[in-house]
């Protein structure tokens, strides 16, 4: 028998006045990307359905009142679209300096610092940052009034509960990624969720019982979609903290795990003879990205000393 | 699915409030008695998830019962539907009435928003402080324990200052305008729909209220209704469609979308689930027209929605009502089981070969859920977030299914098209804007209220039938369509009241609020109170109005304390620069709007430098 292959629908579009063809089916943020533009991202990841929150992606599209958000959006045919605009290039800055006004973003990777720099991006501009307060139970539709002298932030004491991975909220940017890979998109256990409403909401179990109390199964498949490192393994965490965490000093060996026949393909990040953490590729057709608790933190037990 | 249970178990009362509603556990999975024939047969699965609907409902029994809901309840309450309970956390955690801390059995919310505060409730707060002592603070009054919150606009701005109660195990109540010894008192009536000042037989939409018995059929009947009905029967779905196109009513709830279209595009939608939603949200700061059409004739909206139903295939309807609307949703659900007993729901209404039935919800204290799309999800059960359109309601509705949501002033006027005919509805008001209109006139007059004006009515003409200013002073400026409107000054008095005409006077009509200031106020605080207003309703999902909300609200905070971040201009140029990212990418109307009425003081000099 032979398989007929559904015919690929190529429609034109147009980014800055280039004329670009995509697949149908293909989105806004495709399209520019063909055209070189170098358009940032943080809520949208490569093996999850985009969940257009954060809005850093946010371009012109004739036709349209509002700006949109090109992760989401699906290209339509003769699209006029510009990334360059004021409107979309104010919106896009704006977003990237209230993200940094209100959360630690030295860890969310090189990317963002690029985009921020292009962008001249500067966080700073809302005021000092509030300092660190441990988390209070959320009241929606009630808050504090302004302090005048600080801009309210996320910072909050990292939550280190056990030797696996931290939880840095104040680095959260509320993404959403770590939620849906807990949930519908990879992990189906849904240990996590967002709580609170407005500024306050906030990454929590149910009644932010701690991670060991909870249905959490130690996958560490959200630490694998975080972009700002409020999800991190302790090892990198606690190296992150000294200062002592190198990249350029670490090699990767790829490896099967051994711990199952899935034969999920691990990537061990080695630094100075140690493996200091453990991923898995995104784009690997058994895992997407994802693990168990076995292949994620069993390496472990390599060193000696540390158990889970 | 890998559910772990919390492991405090709920109280009995917390129990037989969650069993009133969802009927008592049937085994041990779902969290009743545990037998040994449960260790080998599993029930739930798709069914009980397919009840995740049901979550809201279950947490608003629970809430009802006993003032809060605890991790015992909660986890109860996931177990019964079958929703993991970080989830159901994340979902009660959402709103506003639904407390997940313990709480004094009474709770007093006192309005602090726009109007009262200018009316009273500064004054009001203090006394109760006195009393109570600061929100959070509980107090033993007359052997109960009562505490008190601030809270936003009650949709009770003509009679302020505005209160409501809410009495563990007893119910809602809604008190205004409001005193220290009967809040204290604990003593309450129910409140009249609303004083109406014009004479009700020169009037359409608000001819009934407070003239007809809200709580009877008969006199619904015995008034015209539900000759509504027969007639659109006669006329069959098609003319009914196209009646309402050519009447030009446009949607009252603020997005101004043409009916006819809307209903067309259901009725044409492929499937055959489909369903109607009469929003009865209303949260917008100075807004209580929907909520005196919902207390004053609620057999109106009803017969409404089944005309929707009827014209656009949907058999099922919700009517979604603001959680601080008790009369009005004791008055639907009353207008809707007389209506099924006579047959004017259910499988075969009116006998006409048709099902419709209408379902009530109940809001939870937040404002973000009068937008489609969050209502969508506050009623499936999630957290009332918006998502971005496209897809359009009509496509891809609430459980993904086509649906029409229409506001419940839009859903009275449509009765008025079929009542009067298409042409002679459109004959009225401008070629844009057609038929009557409601206003709902507060502040600085001498007779606040709702008030019904033929469309074009310029908005000085509005004022002086709301008696002209009090004390004979002079506007100041009006705030046209609630915090997510824009202030027009004085000089603007002349404005038609039309889409287009408050367009041109770089307003909009949004909900018919119009607030009306007089030359002596200080627009500061009015301001103020309106970022936090947003700061506070915000739902968190997107940056520009998650983040720029807060940020809003801090400068102008900073600027009212005389301590500004660089210079005077450069707190000015922040605001401007949050103003765009929020109306540009936030995803929704909410985010949009926040920075309008405040940018629009600016603009007009009310405040600030310019000044
Ligand atoms: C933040 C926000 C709040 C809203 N609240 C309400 C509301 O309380 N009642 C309402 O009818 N429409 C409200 N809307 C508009 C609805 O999204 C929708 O347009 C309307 O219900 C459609 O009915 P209509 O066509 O009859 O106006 C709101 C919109 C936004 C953005
Ligand atoms: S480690 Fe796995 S189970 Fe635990 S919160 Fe993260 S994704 Fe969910
Ligand atoms: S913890 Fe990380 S992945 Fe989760 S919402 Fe925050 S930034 Fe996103
Ligand atoms: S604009 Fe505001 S309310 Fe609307 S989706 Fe974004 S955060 Fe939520
Ligand atoms: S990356 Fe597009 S909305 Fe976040
Ligand atoms: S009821 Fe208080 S402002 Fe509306």
């Amino acid at each position: 028998m032979t398989m007929v292959e559904e015919p690929i629908t190529i429609i034109p579009a147009r980014v800055g006045g280039v004329e670009v063809e995509l697949p149908l089916g293909s989105t806004v943020l495709d399209a520019c990307r063909r055209a070189g533009a170098d358009l940032p991202t943080l809520c949208y990841g490569p093996t999850m359905t985009a969940a257009n929150a954060c809005r850093v992606c946010v371009v012109e599209v004739e036709g349209s009142r509002t700006l949109v958000p090109s992760c989401s959006r699906k290209l339509e045919e003769g699209m006029e679209i510009r990334t360059d605009s004021e409107r979309a290039m104010h919106s896009r800055r704006l977003v990237m300096e209230l993200l940094g006004s209100a959360s630690e973003l030295d860890r969310a990777g090189p990317d963002l610092e690029r985009w921020m720099r292009q962008a001249r991006a500067m966080s700073g501009r809302f005021g000092p940052a509030e300092p660190e307060t441990p988390r209070v139970p959320p009241e929606p539709g009630h808050h504090r009034p302004p302090d005048t002298a600080s801009a309210a932030s996320v910072a909050e004491p990292a939550r280190v509960e056990d030797e696996l991975y931290v939880r840095d909220y104040g680095r959260c940017i509320l993404c959403y990624r770590c939620v849906d890979a807990c949930g519908v998109e990879h992990q189906n256990t849904f240990a996590i969720a967002v709580a609170g409403r407005g500024f306050d909401a906030r990454i929590s179990t149910e009644f932010d019982v701690t991670l060991p109390d909870s249905a959490c199964v130690y996958c560490g498949n959200c630490i694998a979609v975080c972009p700002t490192g409020a999800l991190a393994g302790k090892i990198e965490w606690d190296m992150r903290e000294q200062g002592t965490w190198d990249e350029s000093r670490q090699e990767v060996t790829r490896t099967v795990c051994s711990y199952c026949g899935v034969g999920c393909n691990l990537d061990l990040h080695v630094q100075d003879g140690r493996i200091v953490s453990v991923t898995s590729p995104h784009d690997h057709d058994v895992t997407l990205g994802n693990l168990c608790i076995k292949g994620r933190f069993g390496w472990m037990y390599v060193d000696s000393g540390r158990g889970v | 699915m890998d559910l772990r249970d919390l492991l405090d178990q709920p109280t009995s009362t917390e129990r037989a409030a969650v069993d009133d509603l969802l009927g008592s556990a049937p085994s041990g999975w779902d969290g009743g008695e545990i037998t040994p024939l449960d260790g080998h047969v599993a029930y739930g699965g798709h069914e009980a998830r397919a009840r995740r609907h049901l979550l809201l409902p279950a947490l608003h029994a629970v809430q009802d019962a006993v003032g809060s809901v605890s991790k015992g309840a909660l986890g109860y309450i996931s177990t019964r539907l079958t929703v993991p309970p970080a989830e159901a956390y994340g979902v009660a955690t959402f709103y506003a009435l639904i407390d997940t801390r313990p709480r004094p059995a009474t709770l007093i919310h006192v309005c602090d928003d726009i109007v009262c505060s200018r009316y009273g409730a500064e004054a009001l707060k203090q006394s109760i402080e006195a009393e109570i002592g600061t929100p959070g603070a509980t107090t033993s009054v007359g052997g109960s324990n009562v505490g008190w919150v601030p809270s936003p606009c009650l949709g009770q701005c003509d009679r302020a200052p505005a209160a409501m109660v809410h009495r563990a195990g007893t119910g809602y109540q809604n008190v205004a305008p409001a005193q220290l010894a009967t809040l204290t008192g604990l003593q309450f009536d129910e409140l009249p729909p609303g004083l109406i000042h014009q004479d009700r037989s020169t009037l359409t939409l608000l001819r009934r209220i407070g003239v007809v018995d809200a709580g009877s059929l008969d006199a619904y009947r015995s008034s015209g209704g539900y000759e509504t009905l027969a007639r659109a029967i006669t006329m069959g779905r098609q003319d009914v469609v196209t009646a309402l196109e050519t009447s030009g009513l446009r949607g009252r709830g603020g997005a101004a979308f043409p009916i006819g279209l809307k209903w067309r595009g259901v009725a044409e939608a492929a499937g055959e689930e489909k369903y109607i939603i009469a929003n009865g949200d209303e949260s917008e700061p100075g807004t209580f027209k929907d909520r005196i059409l919902m207390e004053g004739d609620p057999f109106a909206v009803v017969e409404a929605m089944t005309i929707a139903g009827f014209a656009t295939g949907a058999t099922k309807g919700f009517a979604y009502v603001r959680g601080e609307y008790p009369v009005a949703e004791r008055r639907l659900s009353g207008a809707v089981d007389q209506a099924r007993e006579a047959g004017l729901l259910g499988a075969d209404v009116a006998g006409a070969g048709f099902a419709f039935d209408i379902e009530i919800r109940r809001g939870a204290g937040a404002y973000i859920c009068g937008e489609e799309t969050a209502l969508f999800a506050s009623i499936e059960g999630l957290r009332g977030e918006p998502r971005q359109k496209p897809p359009f309601p009509t496509e891809h509705g609430v459980f993904g299914k086509p649906t029409s949501v229409n506001n419940i002033e839009t859903m009275v006027a449509a009765l008025a098209v079929l009542d009067m005919g298409a042409e002679q509805f459109a004959a009225i008001g401008t070629e844009r804007s057609t038929g009557p209109k409601l206003f709902c006139i507060s502040g600085d007059v001498a007779r606040p209220g709702l008030y019904e004006v033929p469309f074009g009515t310029t908005l000085r003409d509005l004022i002086v039938l709301a008696g002209g200013l009090r004390e004979g002073n002079e506007v100041g400026a009006v705030l046209v369509g609630g915090a997510a409107g824009s202030f027009v000054d004085g000089d603007t008095l002349d404005m038609e009241l039309t889409f287009e005409g408050a367009a041109e006077a770089r307003t909009g009509l949004g909900s018919g609020a119009v607030i009306v200031f007089d030359e002596t106020t200080d627009f500061g605080p009015v301001l103020r109170r309106i970022a936090q207003f947003f700061r506070d309703e915000s739902c968190g999902q997107c940056v520009p109005c998650r983040i720029g909300t807060v940020r809003q609200e801090e400068a102008l905070a900073r600027l009212a304390a005389d301590r500004p971040l660089g210079t005077l201009t450069d707190e000015l140029g922040r605001l401007d620069d949050l103003a765009k990212v929020m109306t540009d990418a936030s995803i929704c109307g909410l985010g949009q709007t926040a920075a309008s009425a405040i940018q629009s003081a600016f603009r007009l000099g009310l405040v600030g430098a310019a000044r």
